[in-house]
Order: C-alpha cells, then sequence, then structure tokens
C-alpha cells in the first residue's frame, strides 16, 4: 500500500533554530504510525511542518500533493486534522460549537456528524451545551479529537493525546482512536511520549532524537528492541 | 424629575452611537489586540459618503445602505492592505500606523469635503413624545442601534461564519487547524467594524453637524464606554456605551457646563475603573505562567 | 608548518583577542566617537542660522520628552497616551516661577524636576491596577484634561491667553546670540539626561524594568518589587518629559493651552515608536520626525499635509517597525550573531589542525 503521508530530507525549524534535520518518515494508508522521542526531540515540530506551522525544506507528499509552501488553511481542506499539544480547544465556546467548527471546511450539514461523535464519546453528548473550557482534561482531549473527526479527515494527526491525562482515561481514548481508525478508515500519525501504549497500538514506528530519526521499523520490532526497552519503556 | 427622565433618555440616545462606535472597537480588538484609533474618522469618512448619495438625490435609507456596503468593503480592503503588514510587529507598530490612518482619513475628509459644518438629514420626524419626555429622533436612533445589535447578535450566534470568526479571534491556531481562513475572517471583521462605525456617525451626523472632527469626541466617548464595559465583551461595550452616554448628559446638565463636561465624566468614569480595573463585564487575562 | 596553516591559525586567534581586547577597543571606539558627535553637536550651531538653531533646538527638546516615554513605555512595557500633560506640567512650573516670582531660567528646572517626578510618582501609584488598553484610556484622559484645567485653573495659568514670558538672553560675556545660548544648554541637559538615562536603564534598574515589562510573574517571584519599579519609573519618566516641557517654555517664551492637546501626546507616542521605543537613541530620531516630518508634509501638498505626515507613519511602521534605531540595533545583534557562529567554526578549524 502506498503512503498517504510522507517526508523526505525534511528540516524544520522552530524560530530561527533548525530542530529537525532531514528526516524521512511514511504513513502506510489505513495505518497508524508513531514518532517516539523524548522532550524536545523535535517530535512536535516534525508535526507543524507537515500543518505548514514552521517554516521547513524537504519534500512532504500527501496522498501524492505537495504540501510545502501551502497555507495551514489549505492543508486542513486537503484532508488532515491535526489535534495539537495542548488540545488546542476552543475554552470559550461550546462543545457544539467546538465540534461544528470542525465541519467547517466540509460541505453539508454537519449534524449528522456531530450524532456520529456523540456516538464514539457519549460524554461529550451529555455535555453538549457546556463551555468547552470548564471540561476535564480528559474531556477535552475527547473533544479535540472529535472535533478533528467532523473534518472527515483521511489523516489524523495527534500531538501527545496522553498528556496530562489518567493512564484510565489515556486507555478509553486510545481504544477509540483505534476503533475509528478501523471503522472511518482514517491514517493516523501519532506522537507520543507514552511508549508502552503507542508500540502496542501502531503499525510503524520511528524513534527520533535531536532532530534525527535513530530507528525505525516495524511497531513490535521496535518494542522488542532492548536499547530501546531501556530508555523508553522502563525495563 | 421629569428633566432627569428627559436627560436620562437623550442619554441613551447619544449612548447608542457609543455604544455602536464602543462595539466596533471591541470586535476588532477582540481579534487582534489592537484599538483602531482611526475607527471614529473611518465612521466620518463614512457619513460623508452617505451626504453624497443623499446630496445627489437618494433617498435616505437606500444612501444608509449602499454606505454601509461601501464601507464593509472598505473596512475589508484597508485591513488587507494597511493592516496587514503590521500583522505580525509589535503592537506599538500597529497603533502607530492606526493613528497615522486616523490623521490620514481626517486630512482627506478635510480636502475633500471642507471643514465647513454641513447639515446632515435624519430620517425621522422631529417631534417629541410622551409629553416632551423623549423626542422621535432619539427613539430613533436608539431603535436603529437595537436592530443593528439584533442582527449582530444573530449573525454571530447563528451562522457559520459568525462562528468561524468567534474561533478565528479566540484562537487563530486552532481556527486554521478546522480550515479556517483566519485571514479572511480578519478582513470580515475590520469590514463589519467599518460598517457598524457608519451607522454610528450617520446617526450621530444630524445632531452634531458633519464635518472632519465631527467624531473625535464620539471615538473617546466610545473608547471610554468599551473599557467601561470591559474591552472583551461586546455586551460590556454596548452598556458601557449606554452608560457613558448617559452619565455624559446628566454631568452636562446637573455638574458643570460644556468646558469642564468631559474631564468630569472621564474622572467619574476612571473612578469606576479603579475598583473593576478589567471594565464591568470585563474578564481578567489568566496568564499561564 | 605551511603558509596556509599559520594564517589559519593566526585569523583564528583573532576571535579569542576578539574576546579579551574587543570589548576594550569597542569601548575606545566608543567613546572617541561619542566625543566627536558632542563636538560637532557644539559646533554646528555656529554653521547655520539662527531659525535652524531654534528648530534643532526644539528638536532636542522633544527628545528629551520622547526618552522619557522611552523609560516607561518602552522599557517597563506601561502605555502613556498622557505624556503632553507631564510635559504641560513642566513648562507651567517654569512658567509660572519665572513670571510670578522672578525665578531665573536655569533655576527653574530642578522645581520642574522634582514637581514632575512627584505628579509622576502619584500617577503612577493608581496606574499599578491598570493593563494595556485600560492604562491607555486613564493616560488618555489625562491628556484630554490637560488643556481644559489649564483653561480652568486661568489665576494661576493665564486661561487662555497662556503666559507671556520675558525672553532668555545669553551671557554677555559669552557674545553668541540667545538662541544658540539655548541651544548649548538644551544639548547639556540632553546629554545629561542621556547618561543619566543610560546609568539607569543598563543596570540593574533597566533590567528590573524590562523583566517586569516582558514577565512580571516571574518578575515578582524573583523578588523584584513591581509596584515599586513600576511607581519610579513613571516618576523618573514624568521627570524628563517634565524637564523637557519646562525648556520648551524657556525657549519658546510663551505658553498657553492649545499648546498641550491631545495631539501633543500622541506625537511624542509616534515620536517614540519610530525612533524606537526601547532605545535611548531613538528618542533623538523621534524628535527628528515630530519636528520636521509636518514641515516636510506642508511642503509636499499644502492641500492635506497631515495625509502625508500620516502616510510616513505608515511607511516607517512598514519598513521598520521595531523603530529606526530599534531595526538597527536588531540588525547588528543578528551580524555579531553571525560574526560570533563564524568565530566559533574557525576554533574548531584550529583545533583540527594542531
Amino acid at each position: 500500500m502506498a503512503p498517504i503521508l510522507e517526508l523526505r530530507a525534511v528540516k524544520a525549524f522552530y524560530s530561527q533554530s533548525e530542530v529537525v534535520h532531514g528526516i524521512d518518515v511514511a504513513v502506510e494508508e489505513g495505518g497508524m504510525t508513531v514518532l517516539l522521542g523524548a522532550n524536545g526531540a523535535g517530535k512536535t515540530t516534525t508535526l507543524r511542518a507537515i500543518c505548514g506551522m514552521v517554516r521547513s525544506e524537504g519534500e512532504i507528499r500527501f496522498a501524492g500533493q505537495r504540501l510545502e509552501r501551502r497555507s495551514t488553511e489549505a492543508i486542513a481542506a486537503l484532508g488532515i486534522a491535526h489535534v495539537p499539544e495542548g488540545r488546542g480547544t476552543f475554552t470559550g465556546l461550546t462543545v457544539e460549537e467546538n465540534l461544528r467548527l470542525g465541519a467547517y471546511a466540509r460541505a453539508g450539514r454537519p449534524d449528522a456528524g456531530i450524532g456520529r461523535m456523540f456516538g464514539y464519546f457519549p460524554i461529550l453528548g451529555e455535555r453538549r451545551r457546556q463551555q468547552a473550557g470548564s471540561l476535564s482534561g480528559g474531556e477535552q482531549q475527547m473533544l479535540a479529537i472529535a472535533r478533528a473527526l467532523m473534518m472527515s479527515p483521511r489523516l489524523l494527526v495527534l500531538d501527545e493525546p496522553s498528556f496530562g491525562l489518567a493512564p484510565r482515561i489515556v486507555e478509553d481514548i486510545f481504544n477509540i482512536v483505534e476503533r475509528i481508525r478501523r471503522e472511518q478508515r482514517v491514517s493516523v500519525l501519532l506522537v507520543e511520549q507514552n511508549a508502552t501504549l503507542a508500540l502496542d497500538l501502531a503499525d510503524h514506528a520511528y524513534l527520533i532524537e535531536t532532530g534525527y530519526v535513530v530507528m525505525s521499523g516495524p511497531a513490535k520490532t521496535l518494542a522488542d528492541d532492548p536499547q530501546i526497552r531501556r530508555s523508553y519503556l522502563g525495563y | 424629575m421629569h428633566q432627569l427622565l428627559q436627560q436620562i433618555f437623550s442619554g441613551l440616545a447619544a449612548g447608542a452611537v457609543y455604544a455602536s462606535l464602543a462595539l466596533a472597537l471591541v470586535m476588532i480588538y477582540r481579534a487582534t489586540d489592537l484599538v483602531n484609533f482611526a475607527q471614529g474618522e473611518m465612521a466620518m469618512f463614512s457619513t460623508y459618503i452617505a451626504w453624497m448619495l443623499v446630496n445627489v438625490g437618494m433617498p435616505f435609507w437606500a444612501a444608509f445602505s449602499l454606505t454601509l456596503v461601501a464601507s464593509f468593503v472598505g473596512g475589508m480592503i484597508i485591513e488587507r492592505i494597511v493592516i496587514r503588514p503590521v500583522e505580525n510587529a509589535p503592537v506599538l507598530a500597529a497603533v502607530v500606523v492606526t493613528i497615522g490612518l486616523l490623521l490620514i482619513f481626517n486630512a482627506l475628509a478635510g480636502w475633500l469635503f471642507t471643514y465647513t459644518l454641513q447639515e446632515f438629514p435624519s430620517p425621522f420626524p422631529d417631534r417629541t413624545l410622551f409629553g416632551a419626555l423623549m423626542t422621535t429622533r432619539d427613539l430613533g436612533v436608539i431603535g436603529v442601534t437595537l436592530a443593528m445589535l439584533v442582527a449582530l447578535f444573530v449573525f454571530f450566534r447563528f451562522t457559520a461564519t459568525g462562528l468561524a470568526m468567534r474561533a478565528a479571534a479566540q484562537n487563530p491556531e486552532s481556527a486554521r487547524l478546522c480550515g479556517i481562513p483566519v485571514g479572511r475572517m480578519l478582513a470580515i471583521g475590520w469590514g463589519l467594524a467599518a460598517a457598524i462605525g457608519a451607522v454610528a456617525g450617520i446617526m450621530v451626523a444630524p445632531v452634531l453637524f458633519l464635518d472632519p472632527n465631527m467624531m473625535g469626541g464620539v471615538l473617546l466617548y466610545a473608547f471610554t464606554g468599551a473599557l467601561l464595559g470591559g474591552i472583551t465583551s461586546p455586551i460590556g461595550a454596548v452598556v458601557g456605551g449606554l452608560i457613558v452616554g448617559v452619565t455624559e448628559n446628566l454631568v452636562g446638565a446637573y455638574l458643570i457646563a460644556s468646558q469642564l463636561k468631559l474631564t468630569v465624566a472621564l474622572a467619574l468614569i476612571v473612578l469606576v475603573l479603579v475598583f473593576r480595573p478589567n471594565g464591568l463585564f470585563g474578564v481578567a487575562i489568566v496568564r499561564r505562567v | 608548518m605551511t603558509m596556509a596553516k599559520s594564517v589559519a591559525i593566526a585569523s583564528a586567534e583573532q576571535p579569542a583577542a576578539a574576546t579579551r581586547n574587543g570589548a576594550f577597543v569597542a569601548g575606545a571606539w566608543r567613546s572617541t566617537g561619542a566625543l566627536v558627535l558632542i563636538a560637532a553637536a557644539v559646533a554646528l550651531p555656529f554653521t547655520i542660522s539662527n531659525y535652524h538653531v531654534f528648530e534643532l533646538t526644539q528638536v532636542m527638546i522633544y527628545a528629551i520628552a520622547v526618552l522619557g516615554l522611552n523609560i516607561l513605555t518602552g522599557y517597563n512595557g506601561q502605555i502613556s497616551l498622557g505624556h503632553g500633560g507631564f510635559y504641560a506640567a513642566g513648562a507651567y512650573t517654569a512658567a509660572i516661577l519665572m513670571h510670578r516670582y522672578g525665578v531665573p531660567y536655569w533655576a527653574t528646572l530642578p522645581p520642574a524636576a522634582v514637581i514632575c517626578f512627584a505628579l509622576g510618582v502619584l500617577f503612577g501609584l493608581p496606574a499599578l491596577r491598570f493593563e494595556g488598553p485600560y492604562l491607555a484610556l486613564v493616560t488618555l484622559a489625562m491628556a484630554v484634561a490637560t488643556p481644559q484645567l489649564l483653561k480652568y485653573f486661568d489665576t494661576w495659568t493665564g486661561g487662555q491667553q497662556g503666559i507671556n514670558l520675558i525672553k532668555v538672553q545669553a551671557p554677555a560675556f559669552l557674545g553668541i546670540g540667545r538662541d544658540r545660548w539655548l541651544y548649548l544648554v538644551v544639548l547639556t541637559v540632553l546629554l545629561v539626561a542621556m547618561r543619566v538615562a543610560a546609568n539607569m536603564l543598563h543596570g540593574r534598574t533597566g533590567r528590573a524594568l524590562v523583566a517586569i515589562r516582558d514577565h512580571p510573574i516571574a518578575a515578582a517571584a524573583m523578588g523584584i518589587d513591581v509596584a515599586r519599579y513600576k511607581t519610579l519609573a513613571f516618576g523618573t519618566s514624568s521627570l524628563f518629559t517634565g524637564v523637557a516641557g519646562a525648556l520648551s517654555a524657556i525657549v519658546i517664551g510663551f505658553v498657553a493651552p492649545e499648546s498641550f492637546t491631545l495631539f501633543l501626546s500622541l506625537s511624542f507616542l509616534v515620536g517614540s515608536a519610530i525612533g524606537g521605543i526601547a532605545t535611548i537613541f531613538g528618542a533623538i530620531v523621534g524628535g527628528l520626525f515630530i519636528e520636521f516630518v509636518p514641515n516636510i508634509a506642508n511642503d509636499i501638498s499644502d492641500a492635506a499635509p497631515w495625509a502625508i505626515y500620516g502616510l510616513t507613519m505608515l511607511l516607517f511602521m512598514y519598513v521598520m517597525p521595531r523603530g529606526v534605531v530599534g531595526s538597527l540595533a536588531g540588525l547588528m545583534r543578528r551580524v555579531q550573531s553571525r560574526r560570533a557562529t563564524a568565530g566559533q567554526g574557525l576554533e574548531e578549524q584550529k583545533r583540527r589542525l594542531s
């Protein structure tokens, strides 16, 4: 299967400094790829480069189209839904309004889509008129993912969805994401520090350290690798 | 008592004008963290356009509508061409740009239309109601302002574009990730603000008489009203504007004649701000450390 | 060792030498340059007409006023749309002292400074509660109130008519005209002001002010007395602008409420931004802008000169959003950092060669 997203020799810049030094990453269509690495490795910057939020060099291809030089909103309209670090929910708007915004770039009425999201995340349905800022961390994460899915994306990009959340909630969320991936046939690119969970679910993994890809391969292989087990899995 | 009610009512009419301009200021501030010092002069210029249309024989409400459309387009163009270059510059640079815009509009109006005071027609008949408690003119002004506010409320609350604009103002980065063209939303915001300003100018021109310096005082009161209400709150802008209008009238009627009226009114409002430094409806900006 | 290698090593030595001797050399260059500039400034009035001397004196007065604003808004981040009020306070202090009490002109400067400092502190205390646009409004209110208050308290201020002052004369033994004499007086005050500002802003106080501007919470957490510094900043700023006002009363020989409108306050802010709000030399550029651009605008178009003035403001902000001196400083910093990293490259080479 052809990769739906391909990065070739991509460099990315955070302000004036180059933090990603020419990496190659591919996301298979319908699969889940995870970028692992410690803080400051350049994972988030890579995601931001894909969505045109930071300066970058190199080739970024999505479903055959080149993404460099496009604006963030244009890239979103092409079918990439990015859930940023820190969720990025519109805290001043209601849950329902947040979901409607996800559907902005899609034609047609959003109501069916909203109903579907409440199916995946019933708790959001209960809180539909509540201000997003008053939701708990886990609920906001669900809302952020739901909003991204309202865009009917072909690629879902998740930046540290487990951040700051209790393990139970993280498990719930990851289960839902996996279910969505299968049912909606969405490809997923995931950045995670929680390596155990990520390697369990993903098909393919990349290990990024200080802006370089130092290891890549099937998730199972990386999960069995002794060095990774020591550094990132804790045993 | 009767006189008091009279003053309050005409204060509300003046306040409606301040409230409109204050709303325009708040809209732009919410979207860009910038106070548009040129809002008043833009409104003045729009009023001159309406004046010209009326002078060539166009019926009032047609001229009104056409002016609103022209102002909307003008506001969008100004955002794209004049404000865009300093979008990512320090806020002070943008402030200076709006001050420059203020000067340009004022000078342009003076050059094109001279500084002679012009009469501006009011679409409302000049009668008093309820035993001289209020004039139909004041009622008309309040009515038009109310209609405009309702229209804006419906737009922002119930339309997709309105929602997108609110989102773009709150969190531009997340909005982009939803595919919302934030730049275009900004332009629309400026367009709406310009149109609102035009309404304010047209409503106040019959009273103040039209000249290039007509909106200077109005802008000051509008700015005060916006801050009194809380610079981030549209409701606050309206309430603040109305309070300022009433205060100005009462101060002028009962405390002090023209000269120091402005100073005293401002002083009173500053006093309120001392007790509520974020305005009546404003939210203290909670910063993550 | 080949020629190439020795040259490479010799040039690699330069960064090390630069860091040791460079600071000293740069400092020496700067002092000489400063002396040359000062000498030129002193000689200048004798080469141009009296009117031009008067204009340049006005430039320097505005520069001192703008410098005050830079301290408050640039370095400490407290916006003021009302500095015309402090300027007026200084001007009227000097005028009243000279007119009513016969105080000689030079002796009016210290009282003007003290009174304006006190006024600034008095204003700065309640201002602590306000931020951003709210502070802008409060200072704007002051700017608007100033001409009205000046007209109201007419027994002191002479009301609408203002106060006419006896023209200052230069000391007879110097044999220079009054314009040139006043130019030199103002120049001296400007140099002192810049020196004082530099000492304050480049030391602990300056760092505290900037810390408060950029990260008030962190600054407070570090133990900086935010309230004290903010109030002090207001007082100092008002002092500078007030002294400028006093000088303007002395030089022009006349004060009246119309000279101190909102437009003056906005001009100071504009001059500040155009020069570079968080700089010292920018104040001079600001003064030049305030004094000369309106005249130039008039020459270009006498139909709508203020439109040209406004347009000029726009163009300056598009090209140099951090102000003239601010943008130049940024440019120099980037060049220096590039040179530093180039130096690092040479260090690497040197290590590899040896």
